[in-house]
């Protein structure tokens, strides 16, 4: 008997192995075969000049090292302060609104409307996004036409034009699309703490700022750390909306051109080796990043963010 | 008297700073929806609150325009888009499935593992990828654009805590006793249990590949391959002080407006597939 249920778990486990199979072998092919192939010819010179191949000859880590002494570091910079622009209001309209959709003494009316409108965006299609904030904060687009039949400007601003205007627009356009998912991923949060804690506290005489900073702020702490981490992978791969809104020229002089715009545009010119040792960095820090959310994903038994498939702030 | 006052105050500045939110959210729809039904000339003018009378006009130069196939770009989206719902969704509730279910040796690891690449950014191996594909003869091809989503970690960790708190496993031991096959216990009786999770999973992936720009740019060349996102890419790059300003609108339009209209029938359910299984109770 006992010989007849090992015998039976071990051909259910051959059932385990065949199930997964499709996955792996599909992740095996089209990710783990390219990273090492990418990591191999980051080491590598090898990029085509016109019709000519240039390469592979090995260079150790010349490719990283030319890297650190073009603009990377500026460009890293550009897509942080691209990231922050959009994050940090962001987060914190997420905050108010998830305060208030949840405080049953403050009724919100039209609740469900509000909350389709603000998730809105974030399904519409980045690069179609850009391009309609491309025509519309054009010299002769319909904002400064508004603007100006308003009185409130003579001549039109020229938003493309500035580094203050262009990150700003990114910034807005990454802020618009991410909010509503925030709002209703920490509104799920706070709904999760206990009622009572809430009662208590108002019963005692906390008022909504104290409740909100001494309560909900610590109690949702591990999701909010967890749209942190989500946020900054999201942030580190930034490409659709300030490529299409400069036409990937990251202008004005380059202070919006992020690090997957760099990648893209090695990639484009078939510059492998730099391609590769791009990739490896982007890798390395990813890589940090991925391992903070698995450890938080695996640290805490509950109340843990289970999910986000989409990112906070792209 | 006293305690009401200062609630009063709160829920209006609460509505006024909603609404400010929405308006700021579809003040750039409104005026995207209002510019593709006016003509260049009037476009020229300036700015006007009012729809005009030229919808059908720009959408037939959008339609008839040969350098840019945008309704050939949307039956391509379409077809990527489609076919990755499916398989993405399929696939990750069969590897759910299998390490849910059954014991084996490897499944921690299995699992470990999947967890590790939940969010890694398909970026870093792009370089790699595209190799890899013009090896195997798949560039400018539809193919690289849809195989991959077989392995999407995060649908499978969706998958995976959806079957946890919705599967027992005693349900499968009776389909065996019943002398149900594995693989037919699976379509027969898990994904049906499923569907919730899997609907869900299908309107976020054929989302984001709809809206996926950074791959198809690198792998599709020809233009009658080209997905919507490279045809606005290309809109961008065109010189474009030349162009009728009414079919650029009518362009983004249609790139937009189908996904606005699905939304909006199912923005209940997408809404609240947001956090479905995103915060256990």
């Amino acid at each position: 008997m006992d010989d007849k249920k090992q015998q039976k778990s071990i051909s259910y486990a051959k059932w385990g192995y065949i199930f997964i199979l499709p996955f792996f072998i599909c992740f095996f092919i089209f990710s783990f075969i390219p990273l090492l192939d990418t990591i191999r010819y980051s080491f590598y010179e090898y990029y085509r000049s016109g019709l000519k191949e240039v390469g592979p000859n090995f260079v150790g880590l010349g490719n990283y090292i030319a890297l650190l002494k073009s603009d990377l570091l500026k460009y890293a910079g550009n897509t942080f302060i691209l990231w922050m622009i959009g994050f940090v209001p962001q987060i914190v309209i997420a905050l108010i609104l998830a305060a208030w959709f949840t405080d049953a003494r403050l009724k919100i009316h039209g609740e469900q409307f509000f909350k389709v409108v603000i998730y809105l965006p974030n399904l519409i299609m980045a690069s179609a996004f850009a391009m309609l904030f491309f025509t519309m904060f054009s010299n002769a687009g319909p904002v400064n036409s508004i603007l100006q039949s308003l009185g409130w400007i003579k001549a039109p601003i020229d938003f493309m034009g500035s580094v203050g205007g262009t990150r700003s627009l990114v910034g807005l356009m990454n802020f618009l699309m991410w909010f509503g998912n925030t709002s209703i991923m920490l509104m799920a949060a706070i709904m999760g703490i206990s009622p009572e804690l809430f009662e208590a506290a108002s019963l005692d005489g906390c008022n909504h700022t104290q409740i909100f900073f001494k309560i909900t702020l610590p109690l949702i702490r591990p999701i909010l750390s967890y749209t942190l981490i989500t946020s900054l992978i999201g942030g580190l791969q930034m490409f659709d909306v300030p490529q299409i809104l400069t036409n990937g020229q990251g202008s004005p002089d380059r202070t919006s051109y992020t690090l997957i715009m760099f990648l893209n545009s090695h990639l484009k010119a078939s510059n492998y080796g730099m391609a590769g040792a791009l990739s490896v960095y982007l890798f390395i820090v990813s890589g940090i990043l991925c391992f903070i959310v698995y450890r938080m994903m695996n640290d805490d038994g509950e109340k843990k963010p289970k999910r986000n498939k989409k990112e906070a702030v792209k | 008297m006293n305690n009401k006052k200062p609630s009063n105050a709160r829920s209006i500045i609460a509505h006024v700073t909603l609404i400010i939110l929405s308006f700021m959210c579809l003040f750039f729809f409104y005026i995207l929806l209002i510019n593709s039904t006016r003509s260049h000339a009037e476009l020229q003018k300036g700015f006007s609150a009012l729809p005009s009378s030229h919808f059908m006009e720009n959408f037939r130069a959008v339609a008839n325009d040969g350098t840019f196939p945008m309704l050939r770009g949307i039956v391509n989206s379409l077809i990527v888009s489609g076919c990755c719902a499916a398989i993405c969704t399929y696939f990750s509730a069969l590897t759910a499935y299998g390490l849910y279910a059954y014991r084996f040796k490897l499944k921690n690891a299995a699992f470990t593992f999947i967890m590790m690449i939940l969010v890694m950014p398909t970026q870093v191996t792009a370089m790699g990828f595209l190799r890899l594909i013009t090896k195997m003869g798949m560039y400018d091809t539809l193919w690289p654009l849809i195989i991959p989503s077989i392995a999407s970690p995060a649908v499978f960790y969706f998958m995976y805590s959806y079957l946890q708190s919705s599967l027992p496993l005693a349900l499968v031991e009776a389909a065996r006793i019943d002398g149900s096959g594995e693989f037919h216990t699976f379509n027969r009786i898990v994904l049906p249990i499923m569907k919730p999770a899997i609907a869900v999973q299908a309107i976020f992936t054929f989302v984001g590949s709809w809206n996926n720009y950074f791959v198809p740019a690198l792998v599709l060349q020809s233009k009658d391959k080209m997905t919507v996102p490279i045809l606005i890419a290309t809109l961008r790059g065109a010189d474009y002080m030349n162009f009728d300003m009414g079919k650029i609108y009518m362009m983004i339009t249609v790139a937009i407006v189908p996904i606005i209209v699905v939304y909006l029938f199912l923005s209940k359910f997408i809404i609240a597939g947001v956090t479905l299984g995103g915060v256990k109770e």
